[in-house]
């Protein structure tokens, strides 16, 4: 079953004026549910115009966005229904907090979807353990908290309405290193325990490598690759010449496979190196003496 | 969307327009409207239209822009001409029960109607010319020597033009704000008068405090900088009058002085 599935898709800005620009050119793809897909590409890719198409937010100049089975803009009434199946965590999603209490701003969203009290009040205590929030966090100001508590706070808020599909777009910009392990732990933990599809927008190619299965390449508003994670990143010529790179321990494989040697020059994230180099210690042991 | 919302409604370009002094602009964009009302001829009106059209050529401002500029301004030009068509004594030419339309009412309808036209027309030619910054730029300047009566003209221009950067910014902020509230399934379109207004909060309340952020990280970035006022500070782009900017004084002197003689020889054409 797909979770969504975008036909012919194509978004133009500011059409008919000096300004034209195609963002998103005649794009089709299927998501399949239960997926954690990776998008990468260079900014003004069209990566976020087609992230916004998930849920909504921008109308497709042409084409169709299937999310289930069911036309998003067959009924363009009935689109806030979507908007809630497809959370979309946007950019430094801090600065939409508004609420007095971080409980509160937490069940904004479920809140909008009509949900009764009791139930919100479980979403939120769900969506605050989720991202590791401490529950006597949840009676202070969202705007006590550090950044890095904030944004998680603001994740939260998105998680809460448990939609079907979780995109991210890139979660977790301007946060130090910890924070950004926890905060893509906690996604990560999300996706397994609910079973939801998971997108996740990023310039970390490292962190696309290490929680992604498929990987989604924007490239001048078309799709220039969507693949495995492995076969994507086999492909370091082409994705260098869109100004993206591969995760760092791919190029070291590669170098070393170069180099003669008897390692897999494919292979993306660092357990995996890890792994192949220790099987090639305890093989040849001379061979990485010397 | 709200990114199409246009403010100081710049269309760049590089004709001879666009790169005319700002000072000068303003100072013939203020003659031209006392020559629009020194002309109480249609001759005269006529002679202001030729002068606008020429000019807009020469900035090669798109005609839709014009009509863009003029639409809001329909109701107020209708509501001239149709009080003026009806309460202008003089030579009826149609009459039906208390209501009596003279050729003189008819005459000056037109009139006015055309000098409001040129009027919004002429001055839109200045804000589609010269982009806001410069248009601060040349408001300070200008009001320079206001200065010697205490009047604070550059910290007032200063406001004026990190008001204006700030614009687009904010706009942007605010869609990006909406968005993200409309992801959470906040429902902005639908609902009552106070329901809407409720539905504001959670855009308004990010967007004060962004706003508050930003002036205090402008601020920092400022003194860090040494800003201190306006008290011996040089400019990076002098304002400097130019043979155009002469040459385009002389051409609206003439123009005036030939509105005065039309009137002079063609007195009252209208009554």
């Amino acid at each position: 079953m797909s979770a969504i599935t975008v036909e012919h898709l194509t978004h133009v800005y500011s059409q008919g004026t000096p300004f034209e620009k195609t963002a998103v050119d005649d794009v089709s793809l299927t998501i399949e549910e239960g997926e954690f897909v990776g998008v990468i590409g260079h900014t003004g890719s069209g990566k976020s115009t087609l992230i916004q198409h998930f849920n909504g937010l921008l109308k497709p100049t042409s084409g169709r966005i299937l999310v289930g089975d069911r036309d998003m803009w067959a009924d363009p009434k009935k689109i806030r229904e979507f908007r809630f199946m497809v959370g979309l965590v946007f950019q430094y999603p801090e600065y939409q907090l508004f609420e007095e209490t971080v409980a509160k701003d937490i069940a904004f969203g479920p809140t909008n979807m009509g949900l009764s009290a009791e139930e919100v009040q479980q979403r939120v205590q769900q969506a605050a353990r989720f991202v590791g929030l401490n529950p006597n966090k949840l009676e202070k100001s969202p705007f006590e908290l550090s950044g890095g508590q904030k944004r998680r706070v603001a994740i939260a808020g998105v998680m809460a309405m448990n939609p079907k599909v979780l995109i991210l777009d890139e979660p977790t910009a301007g946060l130090d290193p910890r924070g950004r392990d926890k905060v893509l732990n906690e996604i990560k933990q999300y996706h397994k325990t609910q079973g939801n599809t998971v997108l996740l927008v990023s310039h970390s190619m490292e962190d696309v490598a290490k929680y992604a299965d498929r990987v989604l390449v924007m490239n001048k508003g078309k799709v220039a690759m969507f693949d495995t994670t492995e076969k994507v990143f086999a492909r370091s010529e082409e994705l260098s010449a869109m100004g993206l790179a591969v995760p760092q321990v791919s190029r070291i494989c590669r170098g070393l496979a170069a180099r003669g040697l008897n390692i897999d020059p494919n292979c993306y994230t660092i357990e995996q190196a890890k792994q192949q180099l220790l099987a090639l210690r305890s093989g040849k042991g001379a061979d990485l003496n010397a | 969307m709200l990114k199409d919302i246009t403010i100081g409604q710049y269309f760049p370009g590089n004709s001879v327009i666009h790169r005319m002094d700002p000072r000068m602009k303003i100072i013939l964009a203020v003659a031209y409207i006392v020559m629009l009302f020194l002309a109480d001829g249609f001759s005269g009106i006529a002679v202001g239209v030729v002068f606008l059209a020429v000019c807009y050529g020469i900035s090669k401002i798109p005609i839709s822009l014009i009509l863009k500029s003029l639409k809001p301004v329909i109701p107020i030009i209708l509501f001239t001409a149709i009080l003026n068509m009806f309460f202008v004594e003089g030579d009826p030419v149609f009459q039906w029960a208390f209501l009596t339309i003279t050729k003189q009412g008819l005459a000056t309808a037109g009139l006015m109607s055309l000098r409001i036209v040129c009027l919004i027309a002429g001055t839109s030619l200045l804000t589609y010319t010269t982009s806001p910054i410069v248009l601060t730029d040349g408001i300070e300047r200008l009001f320079s020597p206001l200065k010697k009566l205490g009047l604070p003209v550059h910290e007032l221009a200063m406001m004026m033009t990190i008001a204006l950067r700030f614009i687009p910014t904010l706009i942007e902020e605010t869609d990006k704000i909406m968005s993200a509230q409309k992801a959470r399934g906040a429902d902005m379109e639908s609902g009552g008068l106070v329901q809407r207004a409720k539905a504001l909060i959670p855009v308004l309340i990010p967007l004060f405090i962004s706003a508050f952020r930003r002036a205090d990280d402008l601020a920092l970035a400022m003194e860090c900088r040494c800003y201190r006022g306006g008290e011996g500070r040089t400019r990076m782009k002098q304002l400097k009058l130019c043979s155009r900017d002469i040459i385009a004084a002389i051409v609206m002197a003439l123009t005036i002085a030939a509105i005065v003689a039309l009137n002079i020889w063609f007195p009252l054409a209208v009554k």
